[in-house]
């Protein structure tokens, strides 16, 4: 890391070894299987394809275990599975259903750390966030809709909301089980019936939460799983027999399936990527929103849909900023996923480092200066240290596209118009921070960002209860809370 | 023509965009007949030029538009509809002129349209309390879900119910706080081309509505493809022109919606004057803040 | 520039993710034995004897005879009348004697009667002066009252180190915190102290936060550092490890050292201790394998 030259002279703090932490690994040992089939009709099955692909480990570039690819026949089975259970599940009695909910949330929180180490090991993030984020928000997404299950009368004002049939839903791989919860507890609570793809370098937990559907006596066919790579998810969204189609991922491939689906009557809603502001004022309460700047940019190593990657700060406040940050971002502690004093554990894939690490490079190369924390990497795995640029103007590649890693590019505004001209200067609408004590101007600010969630004084909060999704090509559709309901039912008149 | 000695003074028909009446930029014009087949009036082709301009004309009037108070929105609603009532005579002529059905069907169309941007005029102020709502969150936070507009909404009305079919699309999309350009019906443009005439008298400012006479499959293309388009609001729809619309709208994930009604599903108050039809012309924005002093 | 704010669900959710660091085997280790070189043994009661100031600093200088790597603590914390005795205690251990003066813990007296309470305590052979802010002024907003206190009570130490007690549980928002911090360095605060254990809520890991993050920002700008001392309701060894955590991760090594960092603690030492038996023996302790004090 090169000092700049302005902060040289200035006092430093001192991260160095004088009380280090000793590695405390989370001790909870989980059994994965050699193999895993798919989940179709309420039971594990060998793939029609006899394909399969590895699960790795990006902390250790271990094999943990080689899941199914499902082709065209294993789709068309599934698809089958959850349209012949789908009448039934329909007619089931609310309040019924609810309880099915209920009983799968109950069993993610007795099975938590269970799947929280799986999670960690699949994934590569740090076991304090699967334990602390992951699980037991994908208990709580069950938890919140089972509620919804028996009272959707009561929604929509002259409306009556009917299921609409077999939903396919396609998942990434930043959130496994957490995605998984999000799309199936609303499509159930209303009384659909769903096919799931989780994304290929993350299946595990997605597997396991059908294990779970095994100990609750959920139904066979109501959710079924199928796991592979994009020909699989492609195969399922084309499936005729598939009514709604619901997609998190990349805008490039939500456009695709846009586009594959353009004519054909399907029920759309898509979560895609961002390019999220967090525009920090001069009067914020700095030390708070440079602790927001870092869990917008840094929670989950950066592979979060709506992290705060665009960083603007008034020009007063510049310098402030960037101090604080250099600190905060020095305690992070980069390393082993399974060690709970890790704070940024390793990039989900070798693909996805080779992404960022390309990112990092237009960075430098178009004129940016990078800063680097000290952390130290480990041998093998897949890893990123934080890293974020100053000097970046708007129009560098790594102010425009979404990176989706621990990269931040911070840029500097003037005025409130100038922050939210540049703010909203995105084909991405999907979040956005803003940082002020002044009430009014929150207000203003907040209403004027074109972003489906805004966070004052605060960024990455998510809650089952609060609608999450995008404005523009971030997609469109809500998931969670009252608005969510509506991605998985027809209106009625 | 008439036979008195006194020669009628005919209107020209001409486009509606950013609050003035130009002619098509093409030049082209498009022979209106009667049921008879009887020439009846000459009105603008529109082209892909006049809808972009129509396009940066709404774009330009969108945040003006949603920044208006409700209340004022619900107000230039109502005044559209006291226009629109003015007017009903001519517009029932304009319509039975073309239209199958006769003079009252035509008037009941019209007054059935008046009524439709009454019931709109009354949710502008409204609507937001339906379609938001405060979200129990499990922190110290005051969370929110509101509806916003999306922007610049191009509205396809479908060929029949020319008047109460474009109205009832219309009305959920300016409602909203949106900016609307209007293709109205080919079959029936009459009233489409009239319908500016409202709007100039009704303080609908400048580059809220666009209205277009034109040929539905020429502009539709345009508009899916159209980056600054943030949605559109179709009714009346062959599979292969929606097909169109959503290929189109997957290049910038504009927001598509086909209304499938039909004959008298326009006139089904339940479900015609539901807030559920402005709910996909808006954005839902969920804002957090803590709480604690 | 602006006042600085707090943002109190920030601030009180950061304060909580230091107690998610997991602190095993050596690290646990040193970080015991680097809590109980930061003690400042106190005993603040209207009981205080000859005997228990004199069991207090036998303590103090040798914590634990079976745990002969445990070094004396930082200070003992007397009232101004038990200094000399145990000034002639701890002798030339290392122990610093330190004495709450101004009419601790109100504060309610004139403030020549504070400084003669102060003058007392330093000719009696304080190396530290543990004072109490005018809270009553502070709230009312007249800080230079506040700030003209501290300057007097700071030049009555002469060589005395001061450390400036906010009594934070009375001024009950971390805004104020902030600023009764930045009142105090500004005039003349070597250390500066959440509580005087009379009030609750005394110390708190958030309050604690703020206060070492407006040390850290008088640093940044300065380059002068100022100590910070925790005192009331830490008594487990648990609970002054997430404060040593985050000590480390918001100020650096340099704060790390007994020279910058102290609890105010009478039941902390026990359970440092017994923790280290643990680590030692690799057993539980009982409650009587240390001795009370």
């Amino acid at each position: 890391m090169s000092p700049s030259p302005k902060t040289a002279s200035k006092p430093e703090l001192d991260f160095g070894n004088a009380w280090e932490y000793a590695a405390a690994p989370e001790g909870t040992k989980v059994s994965i299987e050699p193999k895993y089939g798919l989940f179709v009709n309420g039971e594990f099955c060998a793939p029609r394809s006899k394909r399969y692909m590895d699960s790795i480990n990006p902390a250790t570039e271990e094999v943990l275990s080689k899941v199914a690819i499902a082709n065209q026949a294993d789709v068309d089975k599934a698809v089958a599975a959850a349209k012949a259970a789908f009448p039934k599940w329909k007619r089931l009695k609310p309040s019924e259903r609810a309880k099915y909910l209920f009983r799968i949330a109950r069993r993610i929180q007795e099975r938590a750390r269970e799947l929280a180490v799986l999670e960690t090991l699949d994934g590569g993030k740090p076991i304090k966030e699967s334990r602390d984020v992951d699980i037991p928000e994908a208990a709580k997404h069950f938890f919140y809709h089972a509620g919804w299950a028996d009272k959707l009368d009561y929604v929509f004002p002259g409306r009556k909301g009917t299921p609409i049939g077999v939903c396919a839903q396609i998942i990434p791989w930043n959130f496994p089980l957490l995605m998984a919860a999000w799309k199936i507890a609303p499509a159930l609570a209303c009384g659909n019936t769903v096919v799931l793809k989780p994304a290929e370098t993350t299946s595990l937990t997605a597997l396991r939460l059908a294990e779970i559907f095994q100990e609750v006596g959920l139904p066979p066919g109501v959710v079924n799983i199928v796991t592979g790579a994009g020909n699989t998810g492609a195969a399922l969204a084309a499936h005729k027999d598939v009514k709604k189609l619901a997609f998190t991922g990349s805008t490039g491939v939500g456009k695709e399936l846009a586009r594959n689906l353009a004519g054909s009557g399907k029920r759309l809603t898509l979560e895609l990527g961002g390019k999220s502001p967090n525009i920090i004022f001069e009067d914020a309460s700095i030390d708070q929103a440079v602790d927001g700047v870092v869990q917008g940019i840094y929670f989950n190593q950066g592979h979060v849909c709506c992290a705060g990657s665009r960083l603007f700060v008034q020009e007063g406040v510049m310098d402030e900023v960037l101090a604080r940050l250099k600190v905060r971002i020095e305690s992070l502690r980069v390393g082993d996923p399974l060690d709970k004093n890790t704070d940024l554990g390793a990039i989900n894939s070798i693909g996805q480092l080779a992404t960022i690490k390309r990112y990092i490079e237009a960075g430098n190369s178009e004129g940016a200066q990078m800063f680097q924390s000290a952390a130290k990497l480990p041998k093998h795995g897949y890893w990123c240290k934080p890293t974020w640029f100053t000097d970046v103007q708007p129009s560098h590649t790594i102010a425009r596209e979404e990176i989706f890693g621990p990269v931040l590019s911070v840029m500097s505004f003037r005025t409130p118009e100038e922050a939210l001209m540049r703010a909203n200067n995105t084909p991405y609408g999907l979040a956005a921070g803003v940082w002020t004590d002044k009430g009014s101007k929150i207000f203003e600010i907040a209403s004027r960002l074109k972003a489906g969630v805004v966070w004052c004084n605060s960024y990455n909060r998510f809650d089952a209860a609060s609608p999450f999704g995008g404005f523009k090509q971030s997609g469109f559709g809500r998931e969670g809370g009252r608005q969510g309901l509506l991605s998985y039912l027809e209106l009625k008149s | 023509m008439s036979t008195t000695d006194r020669l009628a003074v005919l209107k020209t028909y001409k486009l509606f965009i950013n609050g003035a009446f130009p002619r098509t930029e093409s030049g082209r014009t498009l022979l209106v007949e009667d049921k008879k087949g009887n020439p009846l009036a000459h009105l603008c082709h529109a082209s892909r030029k006049d809808l972009r301009n129509s396009v940066v004309a709404a774009r330009k009037a969108a945040p003006g538009w949603a920044k208006r108070s409700a209340y004022n929105r619900t107000q230039i609603l109502y005044r559209m509809a006291e226009m629109l009532e003015g007017k009903s005579e001519e517009f029932a002529a304009a319509i039975a002129s073309t239209v199958p059905g006769g003079k009252s069907r035509a008037s009941k169309e019209v007054a059935a349209a008046v009524d439709r941007l009454v019931a709109f005029a009354g949710w502008a102020d409204k609507f937001g309390q339906v379609l938001g709502c405060n979200n129990p969150v499990a922190a110290p936070f005051y969370n929110f879900t509101i509806a916003e507009p999306m922007g610049v909404v191009c509205v396809v009305a479908p060929a029949e119910e020319p008047l109460l079919g474009l109205i009832s699309l219309l009305a959920p999309v300016i409602c909203a706080g949106n900016t609307a350009v209007v293709v109205g019906s080919t079959e029936h443009p009459l009233a489409t081309a009239i319908l500016g005439e409202v709007c100039a008298t009704s303080d609908v400012p400048a580059g809220v509505i666009n209205l277009l006479t034109g040929l539905r499959p020429e502009l539709l293309e345009v508009m899916a493809g159209h980056r600054d388009v943030d949605g559109i609001s179709a009714a009346g729809c062959a599979k292969a022109e929606r097909t169109t619309l959503e290929l189109g709208a997957a290049e910038n994930l504009k927001r598509v919606t086909v209304d499938s009604s039909k004959g008298k599903d326009w006139y089904d108050l339940q479900k015609m004057n539901s807030p559920y039809r402005i709910q996909p012309f808006v954005e839902m924005k969920t804002i957090w803040h803590p709480s604690g002093a | 520039m602006p006042n600085r704010t707090v943002d109190k669900v920030a601030v009180e959710a950061r304060a909580a993710s230091f107690k998610t660091r997991s602190i095993k085997k050596d690290s646990k280790r040193q970080g015991l034995l680097m809590v109980s070189s930061m003690i400042d043994l106190t005993t603040l009661e209207g009981k205080d004897s000859a005997a228990k100031v004199r069991a207090l600093c036998q303590k103090a200088v040798q914590p634990d005879a079976s745990l002969p790597h445990v070094s004396p603590v930082a200070a003992v914390c007397v009232y101004p009348r038990w200094v000399s005795l145990a000034r002639e205690l701890v002798a030339d251990s290392g122990v610093k004697v330190a004495s709450v003066a101004t009419a601790f813990p109100s504060g309610q007296v004139d403030l020549e009667t504070k400084l003669a309470d102060v003058r007392a305590a330093v000719t009696a052979g304080a190396d530290e002066i543990d004072m109490v802010i005018h809270r009553g002024a502070f709230l009312s907003g007249q800080l230079q009252v506040v700030a003209d206190e501290i300057r007097a009570v700071k030049d009555a130490c002469a060589a005395a180190h001061l450390k400036v007690i906010l009594e934070t549980g009375e001024l009950e928002t971390y805004d104020n915190v902030v600023r009764a911090s930045e009142l105090a360095i500004a005039s003349g605060a070597d250390f500066i102290k959440t509580s005087t254990g009379k009030v609750s809520p005394a110390a708190t890991m958030p309050v604690t936060l703020v206060m070492l993050e407006t040390i850290r920002s008088h640093f940044l700008a300065t380059g002068q550092m100022i100590g910070m001392k925790p005192a009331g309701g830490i008594s487990t060894a648990k609970d002054a490890l997430h404060y040593l955590v985050m000590l480390k991760e918001t100020l650096g090594d340099a704060w790390l050292t007994p020279e910058w960092f102290r609890f105010g603690a009478s039941s902390l030492l026990n359970d440092v201790l017994l923790q280290l038996h643990r680590l030692e023996s690799g057993q539980y302790a009982a409650h009587y394998d240390v001795t009370e004090s």
